[in-house]
């Protein structure tokens, strides 16, 4: 009886440590592990208004002064006006902050600032260090075919990237 | 005599969600493109019979100078056929914008306001007016 009252207690530890452990606050989820897995992240409005254009970007990918200049300037977005209502521009800004490379909250953050200066505030992902360092073997030529447009287009080569995924493995250029 | 008042609290508590609800639901009630045309006919002041398809269909197609010179038009990036799928500038899906190849279109007014604010804005360098958003969706709506 005794004993079998301390295998529940151990069983019920043992449980209630690793929900712990695989349950992160915020919507959070551990990735595949990988250095360069991008943190999941879950919000409404991120996901619906960044995304009705192009893929949500991972706010670890950038610094929050790039978010803050990028949110500030939403009327004039890389040519397209993308304005938001200011409580929608708001409640994105201060999502992007809390997750963005200078957070301190993902390996991959980490990685985008070491290779980043601090003072620096890029406006594009693609102007970062670490993406151009990840993409020297791809060539020139590749980003401007009709099928990818841009390097905005994450989708077009890495199949993916809807999903979070951005394994070479999954990694397909267009011809 | 405490029961009877904690029954018209109830009631009233009661009553007083139901009327919530039914405010959110207004407020959430989906829009549909006749409603939509409606209400854009009403903020211009002149009759549904009064918008026009026919300048719906101009809007759409008339090419203008966007900010960086090149001519743009609202096919640009939804196609020459509003029935079809269209593609962002980086290269994302847009659904079609005709109500009968996608329902969705034209039920969310606050959506449609977003759209139309930024898009007219980029097209036009301008907002466009509510006889122009009214003729818009009467021409969309009855694409077949």
């Amino acid at each position: 009886m005794n004993y079998l009252m301390r295998g529940i207690g151990v069983l019920a530890t043992v449980g209630a440590v690793s929900l712990l452990a695989f349950s992160l606050p915020s919507g959070e989820a551990r990735g595949d592990g990988g250095g360069d897995a991008l943190p999941k992240l879950t919000h409404k409005n991120w996901q619906q208004e960044c995304a009705s254009c192009h893929l949500a970007y991972s706010p670890a990918l950038l610094p929050k002064a790039s978010w803050r200049r990028v949110m500030g300037g939403l009327d004039q977005h890389f040519g397209e006006n993308a304005s938001l209502d200011p409580v929608t521009q708001a409640d994105i800004l201060r999502f992007l902050e809390t997750h963005a490379a200078d957070s301190g909250n993902s390996a991959i953050g980490n990685k985008v600032m070491r290779r980043q200066g601090a003072d620096k505030a890029p406006l594009r992902i693609t102007e970062t260090r670490w993406f151009v360092n990840k993409h020297d073997e791809v060539p020139r030529a590749a980003w401007s075919r009709k099928a990818v447009g841009s390097a905005a287009n994450c989708a077009a080569c890495h199949r993916k990237a809807e999903q979070g995924v951005f394994n070479e493995h999954d990694v397909r250029i267009p011809k | 005599m405490q029961k009877a008042g904690f029954s018209m609290i109830k009631h009233y508590f009661c009553s007083g969600l139901a009327m919530l609800g039914m405010v959110s639901v207004v407020a959430l009630a989906a829009e549909t493109p006749a409603s939509l045309i409606t209400q854009y006919a009403q903020k211009a002041g002149v009759p549904v019979s009064a918008l026009s398809p026919q300048r719906g269909a101009a809007l759409y197609r008339t090419e203008h100078s966007g900010r960086d010179g090149q001519p743009v038009s609202c096919a640009s990036c939804h196609t020459a056929s509003p029935q079809q799928a269209g593609r962002t500038r980086v290269g994302k899906r847009i659904e079609p914008l005709a109500p009968l190849a996608n329902p969705q279109r034209f039920t969310d007014a606050v959506k449609v306001e977003k759209w139309f604010r930024r898009n007219c804005m980029d097209v036009l360098q301008r907002e466009c007016s509510a006889q122009e958003k009214g003729d818009f969706i009467a021409w969309l709506s009855q694409l077949k």
